[in-house]
């Protein structure tokens, strides 16, 4: 049909003014859709369709293309592997003395370590399941650096899963979708990674800005990191696991603490996505948030330090039985008590409600009682943690509810550790102190805080 | 005579952007060779430019939109981050499009390498909002390098089709 039989053929629109209304239709388009996107959360749903369906589809295509490359590149390691054979075999023979005498040192210090962890009851982590996975494509440019995994939700993977490579923490998974993951890079400028340095143990934020060399933020303590310091990932938030290893630390020609990555040492062609499982996914939060919330502690302040005279008293209120402990008439030593059972108890979240507890809960209606007698004059501050003072029953509270409420974390049962500050949470997981009093002792084994303080 | 028929939008628009794609695909394979790797330039800026000093057109913006939309699910970046950057490139193109007729290639580079400088400019912005943060200056200086070097490309499609169309003569 020609433009002269066409019936909106007499309609003319300047093309200009048409065009110009195109371009902006356009850009509200663009605009609306770049405010909606949310890409870096962990939602799986927040991925969205087009972005699964795009993934789906460019996976195998990026596998193919990508296969030339990968026999060219086996082709040149083959030359490479017959010419240089030998410095090689000379290379590794040395390398494996040295690894020799690592691996003794090694056995030894795993061997320590088991004793120690025996010794302190540490709730080690389990072994991380992980899942082998080709990079299929690669995308490096300033405003986003991810690449393109061949494993998906069919083998489990799920957003937020970190992903190494064999040397060292390349990103974690944004996106996943049947057979393909998004990965976000650490280069990425929307990757945040709490990462520590080794030999400090200082806390930084390793905040990604496209570039190869991520930048450290929020570097806390005095002189806290040098040149080539080994920096690991922290574990904090408890979105990846701890002592990952990161890279090591280079100052900037920006003057700004910079990393170089481990994971570029080589090519990152195949990956390992560690099927890890966030801290707030594992722990029951409906358990958890039946926890009523402690009273306020009405601006009193709370006695943190029991002075020297109360500390017989404490002892004995503590060796006694439920009913005997109305004899404590010391604030301080009630106060320091529960702070310490908490901290030594088991971590069952349903037994964390000592300011309220419930009439048909036996144990809890008996440190009810205990506390109603046991409570001094003038130290409604200590209500929170209370019950468990009067009776070991109720010592089974997480310590962060205790530290949080009361801000008398003392660990003591009426001891020596009981003159520590608040703050001490690892005194708790201290034998003698648990040993000193076996009257006090609720477990056997007592454990630390369940915030993963290392002794 | 190829001359006397209008020119279709296949030509002129479809074509191109399937080379792009394609050109963007095959530059975001994971190859790696002495410890380097493949530049990863905006293939669809030299059409954003290209097809602004052609002519004016209802279809091109939507075909850029369309652009930036695959760049960005393609690159794992924020969608629709570069469908803007290349929307603004095209219409700064289209603003100047008057000043640009006539003028010799290397003045025209030069147009281009402002139109994507103005791309990269407005992403710097847009992303800096979006994640808090300040992306790094110097792989933005090499991804407008490797985008500038492609000039040619837009060039060839300038000589193709500004004067293909003897309803726009």
């Amino acid at each position: 049909m020609s433009l002269r039989d066409n019936p909106l053929g007499e309609l003319k629109v300047p093309l200009t003014w048409a065009a110009a209304i195109a371009l902006i239709v356009a850009v509200v388009a663009a605009t609306a859709i770049l405010l909606s996107d949310r890409r870096e959360t962990f939602k799986a749903e927040a991925y969205g369709a087009t972005r699964r369906a795009s993934d789906t589809v460019l996976t195998p295509v990026g596998d193919v293309l990508a296969a030339p490359g990968r026999w060219i590149g086996g082709g040149f390691d083959v030359v490479r592997d017959y010419f240089g054979a030998a410095s090689e075999n000379h290379e590794l023979k040395a390398e494996l003395k040295e690894m020799r005498q690592w691996r003794d040192v090694a056995i030894a210090l795993k061997d320590e370590n088991a004793r120690y962890r025996t010794l302190l009851g540490l709730k080690t982590d389990p072994p991380i399941p992980m899942v082998a996975a080709r990079i299929v494509t690669d995308s490096r440019g300033p405003f986003a650096d991810t690449r393109l995994a061949n494993a998906g939700s069919e083998r489990g993977v799920k957003p937020g899963n970190p992903v190494m490579s064999e040397n060292g923490l390349v990103g974690r998974v944004i996106g996943v979708t049947e057979g393909a993951s998004r990965v976000l890079l650490l280069t990425d400028i929307a990757s945040r990674t709490p990462v520590m340095i080794e030999r400090t143990n200082a806390r930084a934020i390793l905040t990604g800005d496209g570039g190869p060399n991520p930048r450290l933020d929020y570097l806390r303590g005095r002189d806290p990191i040098r040149e080539g310091d080994r920096l690991l990932t922290s574990g904090d938030g408890g979105v990846v696991p701890r002592g990952l290893p990161v890279g090591a630390a280079v100052k900037g020609l920006d003057g700004r603490w910079r990393v170089v990555l481990a994971s570029d040492k080589a090519p990152i062609d195949f990956v390992r996505i560690l099927l890890f499982q966030d801290f707030s996914q594992v722990v029951n939060q409906k358990e958890l948030s039946q926890a009523p919330v402690p009273p306020p502690t009405g601006g009193m302040p709370v006695a943190t330090v029991k002075p020297p005279a109360a500390e017989p008293k404490g002892a004995s209120a503590e060796a006694k039985p439920a009913g005997s402990a109305k004899s404590a008439s010391s604030p301080a030593a009630d106060v320091s008590k529960p702070a310490a059972k908490a901290a030594s108890a088991d971590d069952s979240a349903a037994k964390s409600a000592p300011a309220k507890p419930k009439p048909s809960d036996g144990a809890l209606s008996e440190a009810a009682k205990a506390k109603g007698a046991a409570k001094p004059k003038g130290a409604p501050a200590a209500d929170g943690a209370k019950p468990a003072s009067a009776k070991g029953v109720t010592a089974k509270s997480t310590t962060t509810t205790t530290t949080t409420t009361t801000g008398a974390a003392k660990p003591a049962a009426g001891k020596a550790p009981a003159a520590k500050a608040p703050g001490d949470r690892t005194a708790a997981a201290k034998p003698p102190a648990a040993k000193s009093d076996p009257a006090a002792k609720p477990k056997p084994k007592p454990k630390p805080p369940a915030d993963g303080t290392q002794p | 005579m190829s001359g006397a028929r209008p020119l279709e939008p296949w030509r002129w628009l479809g074509v191109p952007m399937l080379q792009v794609v394609a050109a963007t695909i095959l530059f975001g394979i994971p190859l790696h060779a002495f410890g380097l790797q493949l530049p990863e330039p905006v293939f669809p800026m030299t059409l954003a430019f290209a097809w602004a000093v052609i002519r004016p057109s209802i279809l091109a913006p939507f075909g850029i939109l369309l652009l930036g939309l695959f760049l960005d699910l393609f690159w794992g970046g924020p969608l629709g981050l570069w469908a803007l950057c290349l929307l603004i490139a095209y219409g700064g193109a289209l603003t100047g499009r008057s000043m640009m007729a006539g003028q010799a290639r290397v003045i025209l580079w030069a147009w281009y390498s402002l139109a994507t400088a103005t791309a990269m400019v407005a992403g710097y912005l847009f992303v800096m909002l979006d994640s808090r943060s300040t992306p790094g200056l110097l792989p933005m200086a090499w991804q407008f390098l490797a985008t500038i070097v492609l000039y040619p490309y837009a060039q060839r499609l300038i000589d193709l089709f500004e004067d293909a169309d003897v309803r726009f003569r």
